[in-house]
């Protein structure tokens, strides 16, 4: 229990949440990738958070822990692509289909406000605590 | 009569150490603000610093944990997420202010300590 476990909690969402900008940066970039199959099409990815008790405070018997943020996996959306009728894309199958990536880029903007919102929440905790513990470590002086 | 440090610091040092815990558990629930099914959690402060005195009044073995309730939320999200942000975010700089507040009222006890051995 100190200001370090803080830091590791704060850092832990960092860190998540900088994995979320980078899986909505590659589905904006790949928001327009045709491909000439379904199968090949790029699919969108989401990360998974899951929130992780410190273990020593667990054994320790006692039910006071902070929880930290873990990163599951990063899945793909699953989503059907999108089939389009481009007989002069050089990526179009025989029939002239190409076949798009089924991203919301609405979705994907508002994911990324989300994530950079709580990136900032993050830093801001930090700065916080780096000021009480600066104010704890000038205790006594004057 | 000599002085007792201890004594004479009073309330603060469990105050700021409680103030502390609490931080803790809001970085926590500030962390955790995407996580779905994540519940939010919070320390009712005023009833740990009873449990407190109560603990110094008998001179008990303290050491305790404080006992973690859980945030009611004024809106349910549809992923089982109890964190609200802007509550969380005031709740931890109210934490951070009154940290500071529990800080300068043990620097004034230091001071008057001081005073008191130099004699001035």
């Amino acid at each position: 229990m100190s200001f370090e476990s803080i830091y590791r909690i704060a850092g832990s969402a960092m860190s998540a949440q900088t994995v979320r900008l980078n899986t909505v940066a590659s589905n904006l970039a790949n928001a327009d990738s045709a491909a000439d199959s379904p199968d090949r099409v790029y699919q969108a990815r989401k990360p998974v958070f899951a929130a992780v008790y410190n273990n020593e405070s667990l054994n320790a018997g006692t039910n006071f822990v902070g929880a930290r943020v873990q990163l599951l996996d990063v899945v793909s959306s699953g989503r059907e692509p999108q089939r389009r009728y481009e007989p002069g894309n050089p990526q179009a199958d025989r029939d002239g289909y190409v076949y798009y990536p089924d991203i919301n880029v609405i979705e994907e903007m508002t994911d990324m406000m989300s994530a950079s919102r709580s990136f900032e929440t993050s830093v801001e905790v930090l700065n916080r605590v780096k000021s009480m513990q600066q104010g704890l470590l000038r205790l006594g002086e004057s | 009569m000599s002085i007792r440090i201890d004594a004479d610091l009073g309330v603060h040092v469990r105050a700021l150490e409680l103030r502390m815990q609490r931080s803790e558990i809001l970085a926590a629930n500030l962390a955790n603000e995407d996580t779905p099914g994540f519940q939010a959690r919070d320390i009712d402060f005023a009833a740990e610093m009873r449990r407190l005195e109560l603990e110094d009044r008998k001179s008990l073995a303290g050491g305790e944990a404080p006992q973690l309730l859980f945030r009611v939320p004024a809106q349910p999200s549809q992923d089982g997420n109890t964190v609200e942000l802007a509550v969380e975010q005031a709740e931890f700089s109210r934490n951070a202010m009154d940290f500071q507040t529990s800080l300068t009222f043990l620097s004034m006890k230091f001071r008057g300590l001081k005073q008191a051995i130099e004699g001035r």
